[in-house]
């Protein structure tokens, strides 16, 4: 199963280094990971999915906090969340396809951020299956290029 | 210095708190004299190091320092002295070596102190900072290549961060689960002003660590061990680490109930005691894995499941016990084993409360077995005439009294210390455990003297080992070192080949060691007195004649290479499955 976890780590450099290095080294299956600033400019928050029962996620978080530059974990599977990831997929035209992927687009709720000759190029935000959707969606045209962001993600406020 | 962040006050108050500005001596100055005078005045007496071009400021300044500076004669003997200096002392030890080749001939032991949790503090020294990144001249990464075998590090960029650092440093080091932490200092950094020298309080807002259990949770292990029929202590290096070893032998006293120990847990509960069944895993005594495989409550302390224990078997391992974990990581809970009841705290403090809560439980029947095992399956070997390894350890455990301490290097001859060298208190028995690292004893040897310069010490060694560590006969002269070290030669790399006898049917591959020196004619050459023993009659005379000598003698012992240690729990195999007692 797929947990993602809200990691508030110290904004130094090495951090990345260090973590990536625990998961590697323990064999901890990273899904996607992502890096942002924070309001507090010495805290970074990274999002890690991971893969692995309730087990393998207790040690990936009590091994995180053992690392001195490890905030706080949180494990955003077991609280309500919205999470949002973001695409960036070029996709090739032709004439006869473009006014078909045109309105797939606006279908998805997506925006058109490049045109050229013979390909488009889309921006989507959405959660993961609402991505997966477009791009099996768009394979049949044919995908030139793709760029995810991976998942980030913050709990719902209670009320 | 408070700040405003976002309209709201936000107290800064740990770099508003000074330290007791009076206790401290430090005063203005280069890096390298500010991290000189912070060291001492955390108390660092000694340093084990070994200079270089990043070093040469540090070395300058530590003309002006009241700090001993020892020199080996391989940066890997620093780390290793450090880290028997800190098992002996119970202070955080001190090493240092220059960048690139002296940080990376630190590797081997920074990951030795990892994995046993010693408290140590490597300072390295680096490349100047606009040269980072750039493949300069004995340049290593060396923060970056040991993020995994340390419990953290720094890599300092800005002189005045020098004293907050090493205070730092040396709180993390020393508390919680103890471990390595690296400072690695670049060349420009340590000659650069520090205005302030003054170290803050510690203040590191994601670094915490549990003391007290939780009480509830001790009352839960008590109830437990109250109503257990079978129960037994696993102790470990958590119990060395806490100073739990003399509240561990109360409460088995109060409770009457057995203790095994790991090989860290050697010393917690003295050898000889009537209710100490011996090492347990691979080899040890048959009733201390028997107990542990048919115990109905494990108390688990200050262990961490060690696959030389388990054999990486957890679901055939203590099957039938409800297992108390007592650790102060919390990461170690449930990593292995399942466990029933955890209480995360110092073991010490945990064990206190259980002492005081502790109804002594009802167990005739299973003492009744544990006599039967002691009985049917003694720690044994044959005396058939031949100069046996056992019969050294005990004669010098007769010879050295007390307070000896013995260092081992990793083999045979090792685990033979570990079974047969009659340990009585905690701190005594200094050994590579989690590591194995071939070469450890003899550095240990010299941070274990340094730190008890009037205790009798004993290296425990091996002629593979040794070897890998020889040099240190010059810094065993040099500082006048009174080690006695006991060199179990047999001429082959005598573990492995019990492997290869064991279960490669006798294939023997690369464990001869065919041009051994004469290891006397070695020791002489450093001034070092050397005694040859081969046969029993000899040993008693030659250890007392050794420790009548009043500096460091060697004692080339020639024993068989065939000898082999039993019991043994073959790998991969259950506990059950021990050999070397038809059980
Ligand atoms: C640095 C290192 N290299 C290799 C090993 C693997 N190893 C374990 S025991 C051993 C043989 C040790 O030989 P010796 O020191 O002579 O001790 P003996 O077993 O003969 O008593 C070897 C090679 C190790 N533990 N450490
Ligand atoms: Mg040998």
């Amino acid at each position: 199963m797929l947990h993602t976890l809200a990691v508030l780590v110290e904004n130094n450099p090495g951090v990345l280094a260090r973590i990536s290095g625990l998961f590697a080294r323990r064999a901890y299956n990273i899904y996607s990971l992502t890096v942002c600033q924070t309001e507090n400019p010495s805290i970074s928050l990274m999002t890690i999915v991971v893969e692995g029962d309730s087990q393998v996620i207790e040690q990936v978080t009590k091994q995180l906090h053992k690392l001195v530059v490890v905030h706080k974990v949180s494990n955003l599977s077991e609280e309500a969340v919205v999470d949002r990831e973001l695409a960036l997929i070029r996709v090739k035209v032709r004439s006869d396809t473009r006014l078909e992927v045109l309105q797939t687009v606006d279908i998805f709720r997506g925006r058109v951020v490049d045109m050229g000759r013979s390909n488009l190029t889309i921006e989507l935000t959405g959660d993961e299956d609402k991505i997966n959707a477009f791009i099996r969606t768009m394979r049949p045209y044919g995908i030139l290029e793709l760029v995810r962001t991976g998942k980030i993600a913050v709990a719902r406020s209670d009320n | 210095m408070n700040k405003l962040i976002d309209g709201t006050l936000i107290a800064r108050d740990p770099e508003t708190v000074w330290e007791d500005e009076e206790s401290l001596s430090a005063t203005a100055g280069i890096g390298a004299k500010v991290l000189l005078d912070v060291l001492a005045n955390e108390g660092v007496e000694v340093i084990f190091g070994y200079p270089g071009g990043s070093l040469l400021t540090l070395y300058d300044a530590l003309l002006d320092s009241p700090i001993r500076h020892v020199l080996p004669r391989h940066e890997q003997t620093c780390v290793h002295a450090a880290d028997a200096y800190a098992r002996i002392s119970g202070k955080v030890g001190v090493c240092m070596a220059t960048s690139g080749p002296g940080a990376a001939n630190l590797v081997t032991g920074i990951a030795n102190a990892y994995m046993d949790s010693i408290p140590i503090v490597i300072i390295t020294g680096q490349v100047p900072t606009h040269l980072l990144g750039s493949d300069s001249f004995q340049e290593v990464d060396i923060t970056g290549m040991t993020f995994p075998i340390t419990k953290h590090s720094y890599l300092v960029k800005d002189a005045e961060d020098i004293p907050r650092i090493v205070k730092e440093a040396f709180h993390i080091a020393g508390t919680g689960r103890p471990g390595p932490v690296l400072i690695d200092l670049p060349k420009n950094i340590i000659a650069a002003e520090v205005t302030d020298p003054r170290p803050p309080k510690v203040s590191l807002k994601s670094y915490k660590f549990f003391t007290k259990g939780n009480s509830g949770q001790v009352e839960e292990a008590a109830k437990a061990l109250a109503q257990s029929k079978k129960p037994v202590v696993y102790a470990g290096g958590g119990v060395i680490t806490s100073g739990a070893g003399p509240v561990l032998r109360e409460l088995i006293e109060k409770a009457d109930i057995p203790v095994v120990t790991t090989l860290m847990g050697i010393g917690s509960v003295p050898s000889g005691h009537t209710n100490l069944l011996g090492m347990v895993g691979m080899h040890g005594t048959i009733t201390a894995n028997l107990a542990v495989n048919d115990c109905d409550l494990l108390i688990a302390v200050g262990v961490r499941f060690d696959d030389r224990v388990t054999s990486g078997l957890k679901h055939r391992f203590a099957t039938k016990a409800k297992v108390i974990h007592i650790d102060i990581d919390p990461a170690e809970i449930g990593k292995v084993i399942r466990t029933q009841i955890p209480i995360v705290g110092d073991a010490r403090l945990v064990l206190e409360e259980l002492f005081q809560k502790v109804i002594p439980p009802d167990i005739p029947e299973w003492w009744e077995q544990l006599r039967r095992w002691q009985k049917e399956y003694p720690l044994q070997y044959e005396q058939d005439g031949h100069l046996n390894p056992q019969t050294i350890l005990e004669t010098m455990g007769k010879v050295g009294g007390e307070n000896a301490i013995v260092t081992t290097d990793v083999g045979q001859h090792q685990m033979w210390a570990a079974q047969f060298y009659p340990v009585r208190s905690s701190r005594q028995f200094i050994t590579s455990a989690g590591l194995g690292t071939m070469g450890f004893g003899f550095p240990a040897a010299i941070g274990a003297q340094i730190a008890k310069p009037d205790r009798l010490v004993f290296l425990v060694t091996g002629d593979g080992s040794f070897q890998m560590n020889i040099q240190e006969l010059a810094t065993t002269v040099q500082y006048q070192l009174p080690i006695k070290i006991i060199l179990m030669n047999n001429g082959v790399l005598g573990m492995v080949r019990q492997w290869q006898k064991m279960f490669y049917n006798e294939r023997f591959s690369q464990i001869q060691l065919h041009a051994n020196p004469d290891f006397i004619k070695v020791a002489e050459a450093y001034g070092i007195p050397g005694i040859r023993v081969e046969s029993p009659e000899q040993v008693e005379t030659a250890l007392q004649k050794a420790l009548a000598i009043p500096g460091p003698v060697l004692i080339d012992f020639i024993i068989s290479p065939d000898e082999v240690v039993l019991p043994m729990v073959p790998p991969g195999k259950a506990i059950t499955e021990i050999l070397g007692g038809n059980v």
